[in-house]
C-alpha cells in the first residue's frame, strides 16, 4: 500500500484511462451488426416455428412414442454443462487464487447466465403444455427430480446473475461517471444499476465479502445442476442410462465444454475488439493447461461410463453398445470422442496447439462435440426399449430430427449468443476497475523489486 | 360380498347424482325423478339385492345413466379392491380383438396403442409366441414417482392413471416406463363429435388431449358396472383374466378361478420381474399351447435386440 501512495497521480491517471478507454463497450461495427442481425432472423424463424409447434403440438418434431426426448433434450442437457463454467472461472479458479482469471470471469458469467436462461427456455419448448407450466409450481412433487432440477436451475440461475452484476457495480459506476457521448438511457441504465457506488472502503468490503460468499455458495449449486440433470436419465431403469457414474459424468463433461466455450470467446473478443493488451498468450496457455486436465478427468469418466458394460455385455446394454460402437450411431460416437475429446487433448499437449488460433479451433471441437455427445447420450437409449418396436412406423425406430426441430434448436443456440452480444454491448467484457488495480498493484510491485 | 356390491353402488350413484346435480345435467336429474313415472302396466319381474322376486311395472325402468367420475374423484379407488389381471400366454394366436377393442373404446388412432400384442423369442431354439402388453399397473410405479405434478398417480385399488387435465407433457414418465406402456398426444385428435364433447374423465381416458400422456387405464369405468374391460370381453379365447386380490378370484368371463391356485399351479409369472416394479399383470407361460405359432406381417420385422 505504501509503494502505491508513490506513484505520480498523472501517471496513474494516464494508466488507468487507456484501460478504460481499451474495455469501454462499443457500438458494433458493420461484423457486429451482420451477426445480430443474422442471430435475430434465426431466432425469429425459430420463434415462428415454435408458435407452430405449440398450435399443432409437438408432432411437427420427429419424436414419437417410443423416442419421446429428442434433440430439445439434448440441447437443454447442453444448456446446462455449458453454464457450468461461471462457476469453473469465477468460483473454483478464484477460490484457488489463480489472479490471472481476471479478464474471463465477465466473459464466462455471461455465458453461463445465457445458457442457463436458455436450458429454461428449452425445457418449455419440449414441453408438451407449456401453457400448464406452473403446474410445476402449483402442483409440485418433491419425489420428481425435474422438481429438484427446477429448484436448483432457479438457484443457479440467481447466484449466476448475481456473480455477473456484483463485480460489474464498479464498472457500472465508472461508466456512469466517465463514459462520455451515450445515449440518456444508457447512461441511465448505468446510474441504475451502480446502486450509488463511490469506492468507499466500506463498500468495497461488503462487495468482496458477497462476492467470496456467492463464489463458495455456487461450487455446490454447480455440481447440483448437473448432477440432478444427469438424474433425469440415470434415475430411470433405462440401458444406457442406468448408471451410477452419471453424475461425475456429467459434471466433468460440462466443465470441459465450459472451457472450451471461453477459450472460443476469448478468441472471438480478443480478435475483433483488439483485447491482446488484456487477453494474453499467457491466459491462452493457462486455459489450455486447464482444458487438458479437464479432458483428462473427462476420458477418465468415458472409459467408466463405456468400457465397463461393454466388458459384461448384458443383454439389454449389448444392444445399446454395438449400436454406439459399430452400428448406426458409430460414425457420430466415435467422431465425438476423437474429435471431441483426444485430438483436443493432443494438441493442447504440444506448444505450437497452445496459441490463440490452435486453440480456437479446438475449442470449436470441443463445443460441437460436447453437443453431439449429448445427442449420443439422449436419443440412441430410446431406441432400445425392453419391448420390441414392432408395428411402428420405419421412421420410429430411428429418430431423426424435423427442419423445424433443428431450427428451433439452432433457434435457441443463436438466442444464447445473441444475449451474450448484447450483454457485451452494454457492458464491458473485461472487468475495467479490477484490471486497473490489478495493472497498478503489479506495477507498484515491479517498482519495489 | 354382495351386500357390499350393493352399498358400493348405491354410495357410488349418490356420488354419482350429486355430479350431476352441480354439473347441472338436466337428463341425469329426469332419469331419477321417479315421481313423473307414468306405469305402462306392463309388469316386470326382478330379483332384488336381497334376493327376492319383485314385480314392479316396467314404467320404471330406466338404463343406468353413464356416471361421469370427475378427474378429482378419480384419485380415489373403488374401496375394498385390489384389480389384477392374468394373461395365459398359451392361448394367444394374435387375434388382436383385444387390441381392436380397447382402440375403439378408448378411441385412440392407429398409431396409439393402449395394448399391443407382440412376438417374443426368449433365446434363438425358444418357440416364439405372442404376448399382449399394456400397462402393468405396477405396485412400484416408476411412472408415477417421476411425475413432477401429480398428474399420474396410483389408487387404492391397484389402478394406475392419469389426469391429463394436469399433465405438463414432460414424458418424463414415458421414459421412466420400462414396459413402453405410454403413449402421448403428438397432435391434436381427431374424434366423432359426440366423443369431442363428453365430459373428460380419468377413467375412460377419452377425450384425449394434445400434448398429454395416456395409457391403458384398466377400464375401471366399466370395472364400476360390474363388467370386464373391453380387452377381457373381446377376447374369444380366453387369454385374459381379470379381477380382484382380495377376493383372489380372476375370471376370463368363461370361467372364474383362485388367483392363487392359478398362479401356482399354472407357474405364473411377471414381466421384467428384476426390475423391482412390482407389476399387477401376470403372465401363464405360453406351455401346451392351443395354436401353433404363426408369422404375421410384421413379426417378422422385429429389431434384433430381442432376437438374442
Amino acid at each position: 500500500m505504501k509503494t502505491k501512495a508513490h506513484t505520480p497521480l498523472e501517471q496513474k491517471n494516464a494508466h488507468s484511462d487507456t484501460i478504460s478507454r481499451d474495455l469501454m463497450p462499443r457500438p458494433f461495427g458493420r461484423l457486429g451488426l451482420i451477426w445480430v442481425a443474422s442471430l435475430v432472423f434465426i431466432c425469429a424463424v425459430g420463434l415462428f416455428f415454435y408458435i407452430d409447434q405449440v398450435r399443432n403440438g409437438l408432432g411437427i418434431t420427429a419424436m414419437r412414442d417410443y423416442s419421446t426426448w429428442g434433440i430439445y433434450i439434448a440441447n437443454f442437457v447442453f444448456f446446462v454443462a455449458i453454464s457450468l463454467v461461471g462457476s469453473l472461472i469465477s468460483a473454483i479458479l478464484k477460490l484457488s487464487g489463480a489472479r490471472w482469471r481476471t479478464p474471463l470471469t465477465r466473459i464466462s458469467e455471461m455465458i453461463a447466465v445465457s445458457s442457463i436462461i436458455f436450458a429454461a427456455i428449452v425445457i418449455v419448448v419440449d414441453m408438451g403444455r407449456p401453457d400448464r407450466f406452473l403446474n410445476v409450481v402449483f402442483h409440485a412433487r418433491i419425489q420428481s427430480p425435474i422438481t429438484w432440477d427446477v429448484i436448483v436451475i432457479s438457484t443457479y440461475l440467481v447466484i449466476s446473475l448475481l456473480l455477473l452484476y456484483l463485480p460489474l457495480i464498479p464498472d457500472l459506476a465508472l461508466m456512469r461517471d466517465q463514459f462520455k457521448g451515450i445515449p440518456g438511457w444508457q447512461h441511465k441504465l448505468y446510474k441504475m444499476l451502480a446502486l450509488g457506488w463511490n469506492n468507499h472502503p466500506e463498500q468495497e468490503k461488503i462487495l468482496r465479502r458477497s462476492e467470496r460468499i456467492l463464489a463458495i455458495l455456487i461450487i455446490p449449486v454447480a455440481f447440483g445442476i448437473h448432477t440432478v440433470t444427469s438424474w433425469l436419465f440415470a434415475t430411470t431403469l433405462r440401458p444406457g442410462w442406468d448408471s451410477t457414474n452419471f453424475g461425475p459424468y456429467f459434471v466433468s463433461g460440462a466443465f470441459m465444454v465450459g472451457a472450451g466455450g471461453v477459450i472460443a470467446a476469448m478468441y472471438i473478443f480478443r480478435t475483433f475488439y483488439k483485447l491482446e493488451h488484456y487477453i494474453t498468450l499467457k491466459h491462452f496457455n493457462y486455459m489450455a493447461r486447464l482444458l487438458v486436465l479437464l479432458s483428462l478427468v473427462y476420458l477418465y469418466f468415458n472409459i467408466n461410463e463405456y468400457f465397463v458394460p461393454a466388458y459384461k455385455m448384458k443383454a439389454q446394454e449389448s444392444a445399446h453398445l454395438k449400436e454406439l460402437f459399430y452400428g448406426s450411431y458409430a460414425p457420430l460416437f466415435w467422431g465425438v470422442q476423437v474429435f471431441g475429446m483426444i485430438i483436443p487433448l493432443i494438441v493442447l499437449l504440444f506448444k505450437w496447439g497452445r496459441k490463440p488460433l490452435p486453440m480456437f479451433v479446438v475449442s470449436i471441437f470441443v463445443i460441437v462435440g460436447a453437443w453431439f455427445k449429448r445427442f449420443l447420450i439422449v436419443i440412441p437409449t430410446l431406441g432400445h426399449p425392453y419391448i420390441p418396436m414392432t408395428r411402428v412406423p420405419e421412421s420410429w425406430q430411428h429418430y431423426f430430427p424435423t427442419f423445424k426441430e433443428w431450427w428451433i434448436t439452432a433457434a435457441t443456440l443463436a438466442g444464447a449468443l445473441l444475449i451474450v452480444t448484447i450483454l457485451t454491448r452494454l457492458f464491458p467484457i473485461i472487468p475495467v476497475a479490477e484490471t486497473i488495480e490489478e495493472a497498478e498493484v503489479a506495477e507498484a510491485e515491479n517498482r519495489t523489486s | 360380498m354382495k351386500s357390499t356390491d350393493h352399498n358400493d353402488r348405491r354410495a357410488f350413484l349418490k356420488k354419482g347424482l350429486g355430479i350431476a346435480a352441480v354439473a347441472g345435467s338436466v337428463t341425469a336429474l329426469q332419469a331419477f325423478q321417479q315421481d313423473s313415472v307414468e306405469e305402462t302396466g306392463e309388469k316386470v319381474r326382478l330379483l332384488s339385492p336381497e334376493g327376492e322376486i319383485v314385480e314392479i311395472d316396467a314404467g320404471y325402468l330406466k338404463p343406468i345413466p353413464e356416471v361421469h367420475i370427475a378427474p378429482d374423484q378419480a384419485r380415489e379407488g373403488i374401496p375394498g379392491r385390489r384389480f389384477v389381471m392374468v394373461i395365459d400366454l398359451a392361448r394367444c394366436k394374435n387375434l388382436r380383438k383385444c387390441h381392436d377393442a380397447c382402440e375403439k373404446m378408448h378411441h385412440c388412432g392407429p398409431e396409439k396403442e393402449f395394448l399391443k400384442v407382440l412376438k417374443m423369442q426368449d433365446n434363438k431354439l425358444a418357440s416364439p409366441f405372442w404376448q399382449p402388453t399394456m400397462c402393468f399397473h405396477c405396485d412400484e410405479p416408476p411412472c408415477v414417482k417421476v411425475c413432477p405434478v401429480d398428474a399420474t398417480y396410483k389408487r387404492t385399488d391397484g389402478i394406475v392413471l392419469i389426469d391429463t387435465d394436469r399433465c405438463i407433457g414432460c414424458r418424463f414418465c414415458m421414459v421412466a416406463c420400462p414396459y413402453s406402456a405410454r403413449t402421448f398426444d403428438w397432435s391434436e385428435p381427431a374424434f366423432p363429435l359426440e366423443v369431442a364433447h363428453q365430459h373428460y374423465s380419468p377413467e375412460t381416458s377419452v377425450p384425449a388431449k394434445k400434448g398429454t400422456v395416456s395409457k391403458c387405464d384398466f377400464c375401471p369405468d366399466v370395472v364400476r358396472k360390474g363388467e370386464m374391460p373391453h380387452c377381457v370381453s373381446a377376447c374369444p379365447n380366453g387369454v385374459f383374466y381379470f379381477g380382484d386380490e382380495n377376493e383372489d378370484a380372476v375370471s376370463n368371463g368363461e370361467e372364474t378361478v383362485r388367483l392363487s391356485e392359478l398362479l401356482r399351479d399354472r407357474a405364473g409369472y411377471r414381466f421384467l420381474e428384476d426390475l423391482g416394479t412390482k407389476p399387477r399383470v401376470y403372465y401363464l407361460p405360453p406351455v401346451n399351447r392351443l395354436f401353433p405359432f404363426e408369422d404375421d406381417e410384421f413379426s417378422n420385422k422385429t429389431d434384433h435386440d430381442h432376437e438374442n
